[in-house]
């Protein structure tokens, strides 16, 4: 059994950030990076899988060399080989280039099952995952909040709006994207933090993957215009008074608007 | 360009679990821990699965056998728990009671205490402070009298973290009242020992860690809980202060450094007369100033790890570190309680109580005084 994780690398939720010169993305220097959250899950589930029986963990991560510390994290947390995708010629990518490169790793690793969160907490696209089963040929399943073993593949509870769950079977190979907080993401403990130094950590470029002049700016159907900090209006009215007098207010409001 | 010996790829790791552990099991319940007037010792158990209650020690005994640098990195990050009685709990146990133990304990002693201590099963105390001799610890009275193979341990300790949650005691004691220095003895005390008893005191700072004053009325413990030498105690107790007040430098700088990031962004977000507190130069120019002294003390303190770290001789840098870094923390704390207002004055605010808990910093483990005292002698005067 083989499980590839999916990692991107993300601002740290509590970081300063600044827009760049461009105003098409922040500025990136002296701000620190973690794990996207989604993807902690994901790696969990991975490794809670290890830990029941036989499998070995890949996780991948595509960046500049910064990402592979968060590679290192997911070895100090019990993955046993990280790949590493470094190639200026994937920068500017779009979901779709990046879901290229990551299927390309997919099609050499040939694992049973890819595991990666539902979304980024940077881009949050939630576009990732399909596209990467689709490039594979492989069925998937998003909002994962539950996957056990089922024959030969894994039964899915996915979220829906309003509380629903979705049951689907998934046969293997297949990709799972999964929720945040479907499990208790273990920390990586100064023991296994020293055996990672071990652990090996390939670096493959565009070319490796068969992807030159496929992946990046060049090819991306999609382009950022720009990134804003939305701008803080004006006029918002006040409403003070008892509950009562509030919620009567509020209703006049409404209806002066043509709402209700 | 050669590795950073504080900040290798395996450094940053460190400090990321660390981080994690913090932001997610301490500074949520940092409240709770100050109502309780103690820590959740179940979260020692975590602590020591993680690897992060011997760091140091050899890995025979269950520790890392890394060096100093990574206790830098995990007080740098405790100390960001909100709660500076929590950190100091964490670090009597890692860095104050047990590396005596550690360094000079025979092997039966570091099976029975250390393993456990590391392990995260066995909190410990450091039982030095008596009601008569603080700083001065040659002033110390608790006797020892050996009884055969047994010490017979009377006397009383004050000021003791981790009083009631200790399971056992690293007991500076007198057993040789006429020998000078070298009559005094480092003793090992289980706390469920009979005789043995605390009660807690009321402090005006640091609410989260269990301070009190402990009583031995006839203890007996085995003179084989002798820790090293009988008559070496005030010599190795003197070794383990140096620990507890780097220790205690790092942890209150990035505390310090905490509350003047939480201060700025405070001030960026309060309208005074029309425009944030941020954009008035007095505010600029204070701000600048505690963080040169933040600065400086951090790089003080980093210079003072890096020869811990190469083996070298810190003590005289240790000593005015834990002299500059105690002023530093309270000046943060007094400027950053102004920029807050009525606000910093209420015990919620983080100003309001890194104000009575900093004032901790120059008086525990070695007061001010006596930093003095020690660097004028180095000094020549």
């Amino acid at each position: 059994m083989k499980i590839l994780v999916c990692l991107k690398q993300v601002p740290h939720q509590d970081a300063r950030l600044d827009i760049d010169g461009a105003g098409t993305w922040i500025k990136e220097d002296g701000i620190k990076f973690e794990i996207n959250s989604y993807d902690t899950f994901a790696l969990e589930e991975a490794l809670r899988i290890k830990d029941a029986g036989e499998a070995e963990v890949v996780v991948v991560s595509i960046g500049p060399d910064r990402v592979t510390q968060a590679l290192r994290t997911a070895l100090g947390m019990g993955a046993d080989r990280a790949i590493h995708v470094k190639d200026a010629e994937i920068d500017g990518s779009d979901t779709l280039g990046i879901a290229k490169v990551l299927a390309a790793v997919a099609k050499e690793e040939s694992p049973d099952l890819v595991l990666m969160g539902l979304m980024s907490d940077d881009g949050n696209a939630s576009a990732v995952p399909p596209m990467m089963a689709e490039l594979m040929g492989v069925p998937s399943a998003t909002a994962v909040m539950k996957a056990t073993p089922e024959g030969d593949g894994y039964r899915c509870e996915r979220e829906l709006e309003g509380g629903a769950l979705e049951v689907v079977d998934l046969a293997k190979p297949c990709l799972i994207a999964v929720q945040s907080g479907l499990n208790q993401v273990r920390y990586a403990s100064l023991k296994g933090i020293m055996a990672a130094k071990k652990k090996p950590m390939d670096t493959k470029s565009a070319g490796d993957l068969g992807l030159s002049g496929v992946v990046g700016a060049a090819g991306a159907k999609a382009q950022i215009e720009k990134i804003y900090a939305p701008v803080r209006g004006e006029g918002a009215e006040i409403i003070e008074g008892s509950t009562d007098e509030v919620v009567t207010q509020l209703v006049g409001k409404i209806k002066e608007l043509g709402l209700l | 360009m050669s590795q950073d010996p504080l900040n290798s790829p395996e450094h940053e790791l460190f400090r990321e679990t660390v981080r994690r552990f913090t932001e997610e099991e301490l500074r949520p319940r940092a409240r709770e821990f100050d109502e309780m007037g103690r820590f959740d010792t179940s979260l020692f158990k975590k602590m020591g699965d993680l690897g992060m209650l011997g760091l140091r020690y050899d890995p025979k005994y269950g520790g890392a056998g890394l060096d100093w640098s990574y206790s830098a990195v995990m007080f740098e990050e405790l100390g960001r728990a909100d709660n500076a009685g929590v950190t100091m709990g964490i670090s009597v146990h890692t860095d104050m009671a047990t590396p005596s133990l550690a360094e000079f304990g025979s092997e039966e002693l570091k099976q029975q205490f250390l393993v456990p201590s590391i392990a995260g099963d066995m909190l410990s105390a450091i039982a030095v402070t008596e009601p008569d001799a603080g700083s001065d610890v040659s002033g110390i009275r608790t006797r020892a009298v050996r009884d055969g193979d047994e010490w017979v341990i009377n006397g009383s300790k004050i000021y003791i973290t981790n009083a009631a949650t200790a399971d056992w005691l690293c007991l500076l004691a007198v057993t040789n009242p006429d020998a000078g220095y070298g009559g005094f003895t480092q003793i090992i005390v289980p706390t469920d020992a009979p005789g043995f008893r605390y009660e807690l005191l009321d402090k005006i700072g640091n609410w989260g860690s269990d301070t009190g004053q402990l009583f031995f009325e006839d203890v007996r413990v085995p003179v084989a809980n002798t820790i090293g030498e009988i008559g070496r105690g005030f010599q190795q107790q003197m070794m383990q202060f140096q620990d507890e007040r780097l220790v205690a430098c790092v942890s209150a700088i990035a505390g310090s450094s905490m509350l003047w990031e939480e201060t700025r962004s405070w001030a960026e977000e309060r309208i005074l007369f029309g425009k944030p507190l941020s954009k008035m130069q007095n505010t600029q120019f204070k701000m600048v100033e505690l963080y040169t002294q933040l600065t400086a003390a951090k790089e003080l303190v980093n210079t003072c790890v890096r020869k811990r770290v190469a083996g070298e001789d810190a003590t005289n840098l240790i000593t005015m570190a834990k002299l500059f870094c105690g002023g530093v923390c309270r000046r943060v704390a007094d400027e950053c309680i102004q920029f807050h207002g009525g606000y910093g004055y209420m015990k919620e605010s983080m100003a309001g109580r890194a104000f009575v808990d900093s004032r901790l910093i120059s008086i525990g483990g070695g007061s001010d005084e006596t930093m003095l005292f020690y660097m004028a002698k180095q000094l020549g005067f």
